[in-house]
């Protein structure tokens, strides 16, 4: 037997993304949020998580995947990461599963864009595919901070 | 770590500090046994409490410190430069040994053997006095020394303990038993002081009184205060809770003015009054006075001014002028860098102070108190100033502004350069300062905690540098507003009045001056953003709408000001800052943001920021200065540059007025116009303000129909404290021209023609013009 890790799993458009359970603070439902104008458009507003200030990043955006239809609310997977808690903004939250090492593979040539860069490699579970994501990589919006918006140095 | 070792690591550690100050002191005082004690007292413990812990090491250092210092208490030896520094040597290395125990729970393998070396020769040395000791152990302090006059130290000293003041002066033989026992008896009658009634029979001298005084404060330190060691961690742990607890009281209070329960909303205010008592009391253990950064400052000007051979003494004012510490923390190299600057720049060296009349000694002085909610700091020296054309022409040479700019900035402006990065005057660089790092970083630095920077000189009089800070940066007053649909918070410090125009008013009360959206403000042009359209928020032709009141939020950032126009003002609410996350720190618009009563999130503005976005104040300062600014730079450059107010009037047309003869502009209501001996007249600011209609001086004879609008433009013109109103049809523009003044017309009332914005426009010789309607006007005294 092969080492194995925990995962929390998520949906986003249909396919299934997690990422390794240590790295999750906790998950709630839909919380009300503050917009932050000039902002980059992949963060949603601000949360207040108990008294605490989080920035609520939209995965769908993140990765390049289509909008969510209207009316239908994410969920807030609160994720620790070396700068403080950020919320990550998913479609559905999964199962928390068992993963094998020895499932891993690269991520497949058909990703493209941004979310190639994030996901940090494919899980290949029972008839569906785990898409591991490199959370700090995620959260990290330096490659987006110099659109508009933002101050030039 | 044991814990007795930690105790005597953070004992000593205070005890250093000391030290250090006390010899600065001693140096410029060296006949004050006091002192001399007290600094024999601090060694003594340090050298005993580490041969009890087994570090030999330093012990035998301590020793050797503590021999010299005995030979000077016995007065065997006087203090001098030399022995000062060679027992600063030690204090310094025994912070090193400190050090090394802290990480290793070791002394070190250096034995400090040619340190403890010199500081017995020193002992030696003046016993048998060489020529340099006995030079510089006379009474005058040495050359470069550092006197610190202690200016808020005096008026503590009163509240000593009379009983025990007699007691010193009877034991140092200033007074006999008698005396005291008659002065005694007096102070049972009176509320006097024991010292005033031994000076006042004159059985004593004034200064052995304060001298006893000193004497007793040495003698019983732990009466000033009871205290106990708390960790900086719980003190930010307590702050946070407060915080929370403030947030909490927040939405209580919302949820207890929905509800009609009494007992609840007893409770409640109940709850909102100790919550608030509990937050500022638990700020109060976060204030620490600034004098906790200062206490450095005495050793390393003494340490400056002697390796840049200048003579410069220290002086401070209001050390007890409280900050909170994460302030106290942010401040502390902004100020150390200035400190530095004003001795290796700023103060000459002896001989070139001597040449220009100055004392030998330069002084430098650090001065802080509070004024309206925030902490002033200023450094200033004696010196020799900032030298604005050196600092022009170095702005030209690194491509900043333009010659013809620099030649039309004011001083201020000017001077403010030096905070630009890379910026550097210094002819040389010296390891102290001039690579034209550092005073960019002093203004970052200082900005980051809401605070403002300015400089002020004179040439050969000296430089001062101001700060403004907040008292503290968790909880913070500010005004709520709304733009856009979203909320926000803008801080209380930057905030300056609030403007309303009514419904209707606002298209009006706002004009367009070169494309830029202007308010007038009691005259004076006030440059408004939009922050709406600033934030790229709620766009969709509402700022347009004009059956709403239109709110002006009139701010400052740098010294400058600017009218934010906002949706609505809400309330004003003590907010906790709270950080964003990284992915939002680039945005220059934002401080932080803060959690409201009904538990959303509100972003609090950062007005500088957003002055910078709007380009209401320009990132390099050079340009968007206020029009008053552009009035003086024009004064004094004498260039044939004008700053011209363009006016639309009659059937002449546009003529140009310099703004610099233009002390207002106003607008009346038709109806206010009055008439006071065959001339229009209004009341304006008291006084009677006579009006001329300029169409009707420059077109005589022609009739005029009196103007049907309900509204009259005026420029107001004042000369020897007399105003006079010129109305014109319109206000147009305001420019700022290079006048090539063209047939100097005889026409009256026209100085000549210039072509202004590709047309030519008639130039208006206000005085001339006024003299004609009114002649002998400002000969008669104002207010006649």
């Amino acid at each position: 037997m092969g080492a194995s890790q925990q995962f929390c799993t998520f949906f986003l458009d249909g396919h299934v993304f997690g990422t390794p359970v240590p790295k999750v603070q906790e998950v709630i439902q839909h919380q009300e949020m503050t917009r932050v104008p000039l902002s980059p458009d992949v963060v949603s507003g601000l949360i207040n998580l108990r008294g605490q200030i989080v920035s609520a990043i939209d995965l769908r955006r993140r990765l390049g995947l289509p909008e969510r239809p209207e009316g239908q609310l994410p969920m807030n997977v609160v994720v620790r990461t070396n700068d403080g808690a950020v919320s990550l903004l998913v479609d559905e939250i999964g199962d928390v599963i068992e993963v094998e090492e020895e499932t891993l593979e690269s991520p497949p040539e058909t990703l493209q864009g941004f979310a190639r860069e994030v996901v940090s490699g494919v899980y290949k579970l029972s008839g569906r595919l785990l898409l591991a994501l490199d959370i700090d990589r995620v959260v990290d919006l330096s490659d987006l901070t110099k659109t508009k918006g933002t101050r030039e140095f | 770590m044991d814990e007795i070792i930690k105790d005597f690591l953070i004992e000593s550690a205070e005890n250093l500090d000391r030290l250090d100050q006390d010899l600065v002191k001693l140096e410029g005082a060296p006949s004050s046994t006091e002192l001399l004690a007290g600094v024999f007292r601090t060694i003594h413990t340090i050298k005993g409490t580490c041969g009890f812990l087994g570090f030999a090491r330093l012990e035998k250092l301590a020793h050797a410190g503590e021999s010299l210092l005995s030979r000077l208490r016995d007065g065997d030896l006087t203090l001098n430069a030399e022995i000062t520094s060679g027992l600063l040597a030690m204090v310094d290395a025994v912070r090193r040994m400190l050090a090394q125990i802290e990480a290793s729970g070791q002394d070190g393998e250096d034995d400090h053997a040619s340190l403890i070396g010199h500081l017995t020769e020193l002992q030696s040395g003046a016993a048998k006095p060489s020529g340099v000791v006995s030079e510089s152990a006379s009474a005058t302090p040495p050359a470069g020394a550092t006197k610190v006059a202690d200016v808020d130290s005096m008026p503590v000293q009163e509240q000593v303990d009379p009983g025990k003041i007699g007691g010193v002066l009877v034991e140092r033989g200033h007074v006999s038993p008698e005396d005291l026992a008659g002065a005694l008896e007096l102070q049972e009658l009176g509320r006097r002081k024991i010292g005033e009634i031994l000076v006042a029979q004159g059985a004593v001298r004034p200064e052995d009184v304060a001298a006893a005084q000193q004497a007793v404060q040495a003698r019983n330190p732990e009466s000033a205060v009871e205290t106990i060691r708390v960790g900086v961690n719980l003190l930010d742990r307590l702050m946070n809770l407060v915080g929370e607890l403030v947030l909490a009281r927040n939405q209580l209070l919302q949820f207890s003015n929905s509800t009609q329960d009494a007992g609840f909303q007893a409770v409640s205010q109940r709850m909102n009054l100790i919550a608030t008592e509990l937050q500022e009391e638990v700020m109060k253990t976060r204030m620490q006075p600034i004098g906790n950064v200062w206490n450095k400052f005495p050793r390393m000007v003494r340490d400056l001014a002697l390796s840049c051979s200048k003579d410069v003494s220290l002086e401070m004012e209001g050390q007890d002028t409280e900050l909170d510490r994460t302030i106290i923390e942010a401040i502390k190299d902004p100020l150390t860098h200035l400190v530095r600057n004003c001795i290796d720049h700023g103060i000459e060296t002896p001989e070139t102070r001597r040449q220009a009349g100055k004392e030998a000694a330069g002084v430098l002085k650090l001065r802080a108190f509070h004024e309206g909610g925030q902490v002033n700091i200023e450094i200033s020296d004696d010196g020799a100033g900032l030298n604005g054309e050196r600092i022009r022409q170095k702005a030209v040479e690194r491509g900043l502004v333009t010659s013809q700019q620099a030649a039309r900035m004011s001083d201020r402006d000017i001077f403010n350069m030096i905070f630009l990065p890379g910026f550097s005057t210094a002819e040389k660089i010296t390891n102290v300062s001039g690579r034209g790092v550092g005073m960019d970083v002093v203004k970052t630095n200082v900005e980051k905690i809401g605070g403002t920077v300015d400089v002020q000189s004179t040439a050969r009089k000296g430089t001062t540098v101001k700060i403004k800070i907040p008292l503290t940066l968790a909880i913070i007053p500010a005004l709520m507003v709304t733009s856009g649909g979203e909320r926000f918070a803008i801080p209380q410090v930057s905030l300056l009045e609030l403007v309303r125009l009514e419904a209707g008013e606002g298209n009006k009360g706002i004009e367009m001056v070169q494309g830029a959206p202007v308010h007038r403000l009691r005259g004076r042009l006030l440059p408004v953003v939009y922050l709406n359209r600033e934030l790229q928020i709620g766009l969709g032709g509402k700022d347009a709408r004009t059956d709403r009141p239109t709110n002006i939020v009139v701010v400052q950032a740098d010294g400058r000001e600017f009218g934010l126009v906002v949706d609505e003002i809400t309330d004003t609410e003590e907010i906790v800052v709270k950080p964003m996350g990284k992915q939002l720190k680039g945005i220059s618009a934002y401080s932080g943001a803060t959690i409201m009563g009904d538990g959303r999130v509100a972003l609090i503005l950062d007005i500088l920021g957003l002055a910078q976005r709007a380009r209401v104040i320009s990132e390099a300062r050079e340009s968007a200065l206020s029009d008053k600014e552009k009035v003086n730079k024009r004064e004094e450059s004498h260039s044939d540059r004008q700053t011209l107010l363009l006016v639309q009037c009659g059937a002449q047309g546009r003529m140009a007025i310099p703004l610099s003869l233009v002390a207002r502009l106003e607008e009346f209501p038709a109806t206010s116009i009055e008439m006071a001996g065959g001339q229009e007249v209004t009341q304006y600011r008291g006084q009677i303000m006579p009006l001329i209609r300029l169409s009707r001086v420059l077109d005589a004879g022609k009739e005029f129909a009196a103007t049907a609008e309900g509204r009259l433009q005026v420029v107001v013109y004042s000369e020897a404290g007399r105003s006079v109103g010129l109305v014109v049809d319109r206000i147009v523009d305001i420019v700022d021209e290079t006048l090539v003044v063209q047939n100097p017309a005889e026409r009256k009332g026209v100085t000549g023609s210039s072509v202004i914005q590709k047309r030519v426009t008639d130039l208006l010789d206000v005085p001339r013009v006024v003299r004609e309607v009114i002649p002998g006007f400002a000969e008669q005294p104002a207010g006649v």
